[in-house]
């Protein structure tokens, strides 16, 4: 957990009938378990096919071919995933929505990491923009400088050289979390946390400062 | 409501949201129960605080949200 957030209350048995069934099915032997597997494999392609042609319609360099691949790997990997995970389902919502949610992760995550394929990932500040937005009325604009020029300052004096790469290469660079932590050998989670304490560090400064971000006039010109 | 300026969209990306939010863990293990309480009409943000927040923080969670919401709502269409 990043910060204090209550944790869930243990919850009641409350698995709907469909769910229970492929529990059950899952747990069990012989043919009945086979075609448990068959189906679930179906359900797990299906969602991760919807990711993937999602994504793909933004990304030219993925063709038909690799975007059937990767779906199938997707599914296959999620399938290892939902086996493993069974016990933890808690039958809070349907089992289908919970199994979708491993086929939609593992697709989403492969198709961010190689649309990052073979470019450098940019840990350094590549460029900070000059607020020259028309939709900010002038005092907006001054202001809003003000702001990025305080952001930027406690940037370098206050965060630590792993929050800052992090922080510049997410916030800044837009670097997707799962091609970061594949190149930093770290999870999505691990990297969340670092770049949750960096926000909470750069808050603390322009609160020092007396700068309050969500005040900040965004008004649009007339 | 005016759409958050190009600027604001940084400072958003860099500050990230105010208050609590969940870790990534957390928000994979409640985005199924997330997802149906919202398209059940249901508070969502009451039975899963920190929720809403972590989204607004987590581009990446947000669009695993996005994805699994559209997939459930096709579903049931």
């Amino acid at each position: 957990m990043v910060t204090a957030v209550a944790e869930p209350a243990p919850v009641a048995d409350r698995m709907d009938p469909d769910s229970r069934r492929w529990l059950d099915r899952l747990g069990a032997h012989g043919r009945e378990r086979d075609a448990a597997l068959a189906e679930l494999r179906e359900l797990l392609l299906r969602a991760a096919r919807f990711e993937v042609q999602k994504r793909c319609a933004v990304l030219s360099q993925i063709r038909g071919g690799d975007q059937e691949d990767l779906a199938q790997q997707s599914a296959g990997d999620a399938m290892v995933a939902v086996l493993s995970k069974l016990d933890d389902f808690r039958g809070e919502s349907k089992f289908t929505t919970w199994a979708y949610k491993f086929a939609l992760y593992e697709a989403a995550a492969k198709i961010r990491k190689l649309a990052w394929q073979g470019r450098e990932v940019p840990l350094e500040a590549e460029e900070w923009p000059q607020v020259r937005d028309p939709g900010l009325a002038p005092q907006g604009e001054v202001e809003m400088n003000d702001l990025l020029a305080a952001i930027r300052q406690e940037i370098d004096a206050r965060l630590t050289p792993r929050q800052r790469e992090v922080l510049v290469a997410l916030a800044l660079n837009e670097v997707p979390i799962d091609v970061l932590a594949e190149r930093m050998d770290t999870t999505r989670g691990a990297l969340y946390k670092v770049l949750h304490d960096a926000r909470q560090s750069l808050r603390a400064a322009l609160a020092k400062r007396g700068l309050d971000p969500e005040q900040q006039q965004t008004e649009e010109s007339p | 409501m005016n759409e958050p300026t190009r600027e604001n969209r940084l400072v958003g990306r860099l500050l990230g949201p105010e208050g609590p939010e969940l870790s990534c863990e957390r928000c994979f293990e409640e985005l199924d129960r997330y997802v149906e309480l919202e398209l059940a009409g249901s508070d969502a943000d009451a039975a899963i605080p920190g929720m809403r927040a972590h989204l607004e923080g987590c581009s990446a969670c947000a669009e695993d949200h996005e994805s699994l919401r559209a997939l459930v709502e096709q579903g049931s269409s």
